[in-house]
């Protein structure tokens, strides 16, 4: 009993608990406006189609989250995901156990294309903003390449494991992702990447590879993003080279309402994952409540930025009762 | 260079030959050669800025050297990055900006390396504070909470852990850069009882300090640094001669007459003052006057100085500066308070300097309003005020106020860091540990300027870690003690085992 106070109390203490304040109160807005809007609570349909929608988002916010928390930051996610859907929906079209070889090879491509970002910036030190805006680039130039009009087909077979349109599946592979993450966490390699963002000067003086470890980071992030990809085109059935850009902001956005600090060093992924499904239900609201889809960035800005005010103000006047510099 | 040629064959435990080492133009280390027996305690002494943090991180493999060699234990070796191989050596080192990490608990510092796991390869989380309670406890120091945020934990408790981390590795050469300048004299005996028993045990233990008495009271030898180089090694050295080695000057009189100073109005007058360890302290600091704040470490000396800064919130008492009443609830009031409050902390890392921006940027920082027009900063009149302040102080000996405060060493970044607010011309100064892990010559320089600003009409709070300083430096000195004011002693004091007595006395009902 004890156990269970101290570990709710942690879960309200600890970094992450901006992102499941926000998650919180976006899903009791969901639950009013579409109620109020339709007459009846939302169906397990609903929630079956916002799980799906909303499983590529948790999943680059993952990988952001990693990068955020060594200091830096990951534009390029737009343009590995944008990789990874078109040539997962150019060739994952088969039957059988080839649609699955595919998807593992779109996987390494994935790491591997996050492994570069990491090389450009942790051996040739360029600063991160500039190495993934430049890789961004690249990557959502040879998206184009492989799939330079929107289309393809994804294998009914693959979709079923994925994203079941009927049984909630996705739901296992958000649990895996919360257990990913948890795992990581207890990893000598997950205590580095803390010490890394936290003062990379003074983990480098104890011995701490740093630059290994972002390597590492920037390599987990590619992984996060061709997953995303991966299931991108699971849920939408098709590919378009251009699908990557919105998550780039998206991501960030679930990072910074996940409570992660872009000082480095602190905050949690499973903040970002909750901030992540709370911007996917801000997009369910604004549609339930009637609004035109043009204004749907105008709403999820002014989201972002009470939800980031609110978390600043609590912090604030933490600060204030202990009474620190 | 090490002139004896016994010396040069004999087995060293560390042995340093011909190393050159340059930090962005800056020559930190030229030539220069060091060497330590196993089974010694071996003090390393110079200036602020000689080479010694360059030598011990050119020793300990966190830097390469641009030339010479480095041996341990007879083996060559390079630059070190991997831990592993490290602590294979048998080396390790507490540096002197401490190289804990600050947003981890004190149980992962401590365990970065070799956290417990479990047999899946995990990091077993329940068991990480245990283990680390464990380690703490084994070298005795089990007031400190392994689940503290190492950022939360005062400076002196943060070099405690450092100590802690190097020492659990139970290394073959100990190198200890400035380890007791933020420690306490209970827990510098502490540190001392553990390099004696290293020693006994055959290993080498180098370290630093700017405090004369512990470099006689700990070192076997002692091996003194000037501008990069080697320039003795000897059993024993006076204070006054090892001060002339260090600087190459002589000076007459370690601290400065502070009785012919004359001392006007109220300044600051403190009433009442409340908060965090502070339940009650009033004072009146005068025009002209040097006011020592002393007692035993931790009875509210800093909240005292935060608050009046309006660094930290009060929660009853009044300021009033010049006679007249002001509310100080940020540091920019402070500044802007009649005459001017300015504070210069001790933690230079964390409480002030810009390390990439250059000498004179950091030192006109906060007084670009002021020469700015428009706008714009007026270089020219910077470039003098900053020039005139460089040279009173002696910052970085002789080098352009262009450099990067990050290549100066850290007795020079102080001397930044205090240049910066004696610019502001604020007439109040809250003067906080400002001669932390200073060398005696520039202390010395540091005393003379502080004096001169008394006689100049300033009013300075000041507080150090030396009781000794601040029994030789000021007219007046409070004791604090629980947050209030337990004895008030007219200076100079000059016997330093007044203050500490009157710390101890005086015991209010408890």
């Amino acid at each position: 009993m004890r156990d269970a106070m101290g570990w709710l109390r942690r879960l309200l203490d600890g970094p992450a608990s901006l992102g499941y304040a926000v998650l919180v109160a976006t899903t009791v807005v969901y639950f009013a406006v579409y109620t109020s809007n339709l007459g009846h609570l939302p169906t397990s349909f609903d929630f079956l189609s916002i799980l799906n929608t909303t499983l590529p988002l948790v999943f680059v916010a993952i990988g952001q989250s990693l990068v955020v928390i060594t200091g830096g930051i990951d534009l390029s996610v737009g343009g590995i995901v944008a990789c990874c859907v078109a040539i997962t929906a150019t060739t994952v079209d088969g039957t059988g156990v080839m649609p699955f070889a595919w998807l593992l090879l779109v996987l390494v491509l994935g790491t591997l294309a996050g492994a570069v970002n990491g090389i450009i910036i942790a051996r040739a030190r360029v600063a991160p903003i500039l190495a993934t805006l430049a890789t961004l680039s690249i990557f959502s130039g040879i998206a184009l390449w492989v799939l330079p009009v929107p289309g393809g087909y994804i294998s009914p077979s693959v979709r079923m494991v994925l994203t079941n349109p009927t049984i909630p599946t996705g739901l296992i592979w958000l649990g895996l992702a919360v257990v990913g993450w948890l795992v990581l966490r207890r990893t000598r390699f997950g205590m580095r990447v803390y010490a890394v963002g936290s003062d990379e000067a003074s983990a480098i003086a104890v011995g701490v590879p740093a630059a290994r470890v972002k390597v590492g980071v920037y390599a987990l992030s590619g992984l996060c993003s061709a997953l995303a990809g991966i299931f991108y085109v699971s849920t939408t059935t098709a590919g378009d080279a251009n699908a990557g850009a919105p998550f780039i902001l998206t991501s960030i956005a679930s990072v910074v309402v996940g409570g992660v600090s872009f000082a480095g060093g602190r905050g949690s992924a499973l903040g970002a994952m909750a901030g992540a499904v709370a911007l996917t239900l801000v997009i369910d609201v604004i549609f339930f409540a009637g609004i035109d889809p043009l204004y749907q960035s105008l709403f999820q800005g002014l989201f972002l930025v009470i939800a980031v005010l609110l978390g600043t103000g609590a912090a604030l006047v933490a600060r204030a009762r202990r009474g620190t510099l | 260079m090490l002139s004896s040629s016994s010396l040069d064959d004999e087995f060293m435990a560390v042995r340093a030959t011909g190393v050159d080492r340059a930090f962005g133009g800056v020559q930190a280390l030229r030539g220069a050669s060091f060497a330590a027996r196993p089974g010694e305690i071996h003090a390393l002494a110079g200036e602020n800025g000689a080479g010694k943090s360059t030598l011990i991180k050119v020793l300990c493999g966190v830097i390469s050297a641009d030339s010479g060699t480095v041996e341990i234990f007879g083996q060559t070796v390079r630059r070190v990055v991997e831990p592993g191989a490290r602590r294979r050596l048998g080396v390790a080192t507490a540096f002197q900006e401490l190289s804990l990490i600050p947003d981890l608990t004190v149980a992962e510092n401590l365990l970065l390396h070799e956290p417990p796991r479990n047999r899946l390869g995990l990091v077993r989380r329940s068991q990480l504070a245990a283990t680390a309670d464990t380690i703490l406890r084994r070298y005795g120091v089990d007031y400190i909470d392994s689940f503290a945020i190492t950022a939360d934990l005062s400076v002196a408790h943060r070099q405690v852990v450092e100590l802690v981390r190097v020492l659990a590795t139970e290394p073959r050469v100990l190198i200890l850069d400035e380890p007791t300048a933020a420690l306490p004299d209970r827990q510098v005996e502490w540190l001392s009882t553990h390099m004696r028993r290293l020693r006994s045990q055959g290993s080498c233990v180098v370290f630093t300090s700017h405090r004369w008495r512990e470099i006689e009271a700990f070192a076997d030898r002692v091996t003194v640094f000037r501008n990069g180089t080697h320039v003795t090694t000897r059993d024993r050295i006076s204070e006054s001669e090892a001060v002339t080695l260090m600087s190459g000057r002589t000076f007459e009189g370690a601290y400065p007459d502070v009785t012919t100073i004359g001392r006007g109005d109220s300044a600051l007058r403190v009433s009442d003052l409340r908060g965090g360890r502070l339940a009650g302290v009033s004072f009146d600091l005068r025009r002209g006057e040097i006011l020592g704040v002393g007692g035993l470490a931790g009875q509210g000396q800093r909240d005292l100085f935060l608050t009046i800064f309006g660094a930290r919130r009060p929660s009853g008492g009044q300021l009033s500066v010049a006679g007249e009443p002001v509310v100080v609830r940020r540091p920019r009031d402070a500044i802007n308070a009649g005459i001017g409050i300015s504070y210069v902390p001790e933690d230079r890392k964390a409480e002030g300097l810009f390390l990439p921006l250059s000498i004179r940027d950091n030192i006109a920082l906060a007084t670009l309003s002021r020469r700015s027009r428009f706008g714009f900063v007026d270089r020219g009149q910077e470039r003098q005020a900053v020039a005139t302040i460089v040279g009173r102080l002696r910052i970085g000996a002789g080098r352009s106020p262009a450099q990067a405060v990050g290549n100066l060493s850290g007795g020079n970044q102080q001397k930044v860091l205090m240049a910066r607010w004696l610019l502001t011309d604020a007439h109040v100064l809250l003067l906080y540990d400002v001669t932390r892990g200073v060398d005696a010559a520039t202390k010395h320089d540091i005393f003379e300027l502080i004096a001169e600003l008394a006689a100049q009409g300033k009013a300075i709070l000041f507080y150090s870690s030396e009781t000794e300083e601040i029994a030789n430096l000021c007219h007046r000195v409070l004791v604090l003690r629980e947050g209030r004011i337990s004895v008030e002693l007219d200076g100079p004091v000059r016997d330093a085992e007044r203050i500490v007595a009157a710390s101890l006395k005086e015991m209010p009902d408890a």
